[in-house]
Parts: structure tokens; sequence; C-alpha cells
């Protein structure tokens, strides 16, 4: 099982949530954060002075998937997140040890 | 019928002045909209006092310094209070044009809008009390004095000075002691790197700044309107007429020029330097509103807001931090109303607008230099580092202006 973490802009965050339901994601966490990348966040003036907005608001989504899906699902998201210009965020892919249903108590396979 | 045009001239000046007295809230909505949120509450609280210690110190001493001293003279006269009211059968021989205390009740929100000039220049990290102090010399000896020299009856009004509404007795008055006090003060913490490059910092609340702007542009009816201080002859109600239309068309050619000035130049356009630009028009046109046709009106207002625009990123380059514009507003633009003047009015010179302008800047610049020299001497005039950290809202008044609100420390220059 793999965690993804997707670090994407916000206004393309019901592409992403609507392709994912497509590829047979059953659920996703989203957070709103804020941050930086190579860009070191961007500058803006005011009345002819720069100043710079150090951490930009993204949107983080979270899906829990089996192996076989890793593929489906990161092609999912950046196909519905990229846009081309700077600041199109990041995806973090790592293992997942182990997965339980609460109400249930299942766990694994069966819990995703 | 003496007695009816007295009656409504005496009228007219009352109005005019509630106009210029509710201009009083229009700096107070600008300053708060153009502060960061910390510091609202603080700059409210300035803006409300310094219009009392104003209208205070001009009853006991400036409206005396300013209009009771002889003609032609240069030492005013320091004697106290109002006058006697004008008697019915001078009204009715002509000899008076309208209540003596309506002239009082027009002047004396003249000098709080003088006064209100210097909050916004020295805001985010004077003490308050620093502030205060420095109204009471401002508007009790300082401005009343210049104010003398030309409205007064004296010497500059003799030599032939014409400045109509003030653009450079009450506006650059006014600029000129914010700039002395901003010398003295220093910048705000981090509104200059260390090579010395402006950061911009935000203010907090821009629909309350732009309708500070507006409420200031009403309030200049009454003040370029009122300033021809008769409407109740032909001659008079069309000179009444001609200077709301050209006071209202500098406005608009300063937010024009800005407009399209900031979208070619930054790209995007900036609503504070709009902001900005309508008040330099404003300012541009209240030396000479009558004389100019309307579309030179809007052409005075035009450059008074480039000018504008331009003396601040001026300003920011010699690290003179002034959070809302105000030295270059009122003084950049009231300097080159005054010096327009001679374009359109045959009976103004450059070579007096220009002794004018050197002469009232010198003795406002001097003077406020020196209170504000021994201020900080003696009391202090600015903050601790940590409680311009902390914010003067909290420092001053132990109040939020916005207490309900969480405050994100992630934009330029922190909340």
């Amino acid at each position: 099982m793999k965690l993804v973490s997707a670090i994407i802009k916000p206004f393309k965050l019901d592409d992403v949530r609507e392709a994912l339901n497509e590829v047979g994601v059953n659920g996703l966490t989203v957070t709103e954060v804020k941050g930086f990348g190579r860009q070191r966040g961007h500058t803006e003036l005011y009345r002819g002075a720069e100043y710079t907005v150090d951490f930009l608001p993204k949107v983080k989504i979270e899906v829990a998937i089996s192996d076989d899906q890793e593929e489906e699902v990161i092609d999912a998201i950046i196909e519905n997140s990229r846009t081309g210009k700077i600041g199109d965020g990041k995806i973090f892919v790592t293992h997942l040890e182990e997965v339980i249903r609460v109400r249930t108590s299942e766990s694994g396979q069966e819990a995703l | 019928m003496n007695e009816i045009k007295y009656a409504l001239d005496t009228f007219y000046f009352l109005m005019s002045g509630a106009l210029v007295m509710w201009m009083a809230a229009g700096f107070a909505m600008l300053e708060a909209g153009l502060v960061r949120a910390k510091n609202t509450t603080e700059i409210l609280a300035k803006n409300i006092a310094l219009f009392a210690v104003a209208c205070f110190m001009y009853l006991l001493f400036g409206y005396a310094i300013m209009y009771g001293s002889e003609a032609g003279g240069f030492i005013p006269d320091f004697s106290f209070l109002l006058g006697a009211e004008h008697n019915e059968a001078a009204v009715a021989e002509g000899k008076a044009n309208h209540s003596l205390y309506s002239d009082f009740f027009f002047q004396v929100v003249f000098v709080a809008t003088a006064m209100s000039i210097v909050s916004g220049a020295v805001a985010e990290r004077m003490k308050l009390t620093a502030f205060l102090f420095f109204a009471v010399v401002l508007t009790g000896f300082i401005y009343p004095v210049e104010g003398y020299w030309k409205w007064g009856g004296g010497w500059l009004h003799q030599l032939g000075f014409n400045d109509f509404a003030g653009s450079a007795i009450v506006h650059m008055a006014g600029a000129t002691a914010a700039l002395a006090g901003v010398i003295l003060l220093g910048p705000r913490k981090g509104k200059y790197d260390k090579k010395g490059n402006a950061k911009g910092i935000p203010g907090a609340n821009l629909p309350m700044a732009t309708l500070g702007t507006f409420i200031l542009w009403l309030g200049w009816f009454g003040f370029n309107g009122g300033s021809q201080l008769l409407l109740s002859d032909v001659t008079n109600a069309n000179a009444v007429s001609k200077i709301f239309v050209n006071t209202n068309a500098a406005a608009t050619g300063g937010v024009l020029a800005v407009f399209i000035y900031t979208k070619l130049v930054y790209k995007k356009v900036d609503l504070t330097f709009i902001l900005n630009g309508a008040l330099a028009g404003l300012v541009a046109i209240t030396a000479e509103p009558l004389t100019p046709s309307p579309l030179v009106a809007t052409f005075i207002g035009a450059i008074g807001g480039i000018a504008a625009s331009l003396s601040v990123v001026m300003l920011d380059k010699l690290q003179l931090d002034d959070p809302v514009g105000a030295i270059s507003v009122h003084g950049v633009a009231g300097v080159l109303g005054v010096m327009l003047v001679p374009l359109t009015n045959p009976d103004a010179s450059f070579g007096i607008q220009a002794l004018g302008i050197v002469v009232i800047f010198a003795w406002v610049f001097i003077t406020s230099f020196a209170v504000w020299l021994g201020l900080k001497r003696f009391i202090g005039i600015r903050v601790t580092e940590e409680e311009e950290y902390i914010g003067l809202d909290k420092v001053d008044c132990g109040l939020e202006a916005y207490p309900e609100f969480t405050l994100s420390v992630s934009a330029g220059g922190k909340s």
C-alpha cells in the first residue's frame, strides 16, 4: 500500500478530486497549507515598493491506495493539476505500513 | 436686503465649514485603512484627539494670532479668545458679510485639516502623547503665524502671494511639519532592507482607505468652495459654482492620470496610488480653483497626481518613510499648485509664489523640527522596537481594532 500526498494549486482541487474518483480512489483528505518552493514565495508591488509573500497558499491532498493503483493515481493528479507554470506543486509517495478502518477494525487492503 | 445677504453668506460659511469638518473623518478612514491592522485603534484615537486639540488651541490662541493682528505685519498679536459679534446696525449698512462666529468656525476646521495631514506620515511608530504635544504647538502657534502672513492680511498678502484655499498655507504646511517629524523619527522597522531598498507594507483595510478618500473629496467642496467666502450675489454664486466644478475636475484628473501611470509602469493598477492621486489633484487645485477652465483644472489635477506618485518613490529612495503618502500628496502637490497659479491668474507672479513657498516652508520646518527635537529629548517620540512589533493598538490603547480576526503573519511586513 502507498500513501500519496500531493501539494497542488487550490483552484485545481475539484478537477483532481473528480479524476481520482474516476480511477477508483475511495477517499481522500484535504488540508489547506502554505509553503514555498524554488521560487521562495513571490513578490508584489505596493506603492512602488516590492514586498515578498513568503508562503503561498496551496492545497494538500492525501490518498491511501493499493500498490497497483499508484501509476494511475499519480497520472490522474498530474494531468489534472498541471498548468505548466511555476508553483504547480509536488507529489510525495511513501510506503504505507498499515491501514485500519475504525468502525470495523478491518485492516490492510480491506480497509482502503 | 443686507440682512438677507448676511444670513445667506453666514449659512453658506457654516455649511462649508461643516463639510471641511467632515474631512477629519476622511483622514481618519484613509489613515486607518493604510496602516497595518495592529495600529488601527491608535490612529483612530490620534485622529479624533488631534481634532479636539486643534479646535481647542485655535480657540485659545490661534484665531487671535491669525486674524486679530495688524495688516501688513510680521509679528502677530497674541490676544485671547473671540471678539464681539456684529450688531444689526453694522449689518444693515453692509459693513459685515457674515457672523464672526461663522468665520471662526470655518477657520478652525482648516487648522484641524493641517494637523490631520501630519498624523498619517508618522503613523505606526510615533508615541501618541508626543504627537499630541506637537499638535498643541502646531495648531496654537506655528500654523496661525503663517496663516496670518497671508489670510490674516500680513506681509505675504501685501506682497501679492496667491493661495486661494491653502495649497501652501494648509497642505504644504502640514506636510512640512510631517517631514520634520519623519526625519527625526526614522522609518518603520522592516520598511527598508540593509541595501536601502524599500519594502511594501500593505495597508490593512482598502475599503476604508477608499471611503476616506471619497469623504475628503466631498469635504473639499467646502474647503475650496467656502474659501470664496461669499455666495449672495451673481458674481460670487457663479464663482462658487465654477470652484465646485474645477475642484471635482482636478480630482478626476488625478485619478485618471495615476490609474494610467500605475498600469503602464507597474503593470498592475495600484489602488493606494490612485487614492493619493485624487487627493493630490485636489491639493494642486486648491491654490487657485477659480481662474482655470475645467479642462485646465483637470490637467492641473493630473500633474499633481503624477507628481505625488513619483514623490512617494523618491522619498523611499531617501528612506523617508511615510506610510500614507501625506508628504507627497500635500507637500509636493501643494507646491506645484501654488507655482501653477500664475498660469491662469494674471494677478500672481512666479517670484512671489516661490517666495511664499520658501518662507512658509522655512518657518514651518524650522519651528516643527525644533519642537520635534525637544520632544525627542524630553519624552521621546518613538515607541520601543518591541512595542512597534506588538502594535500601537495594544501598547497605547489596550484594544485591538479587529479582535475577532485571526491575523496572518505571512504577509509582507508582518501583520
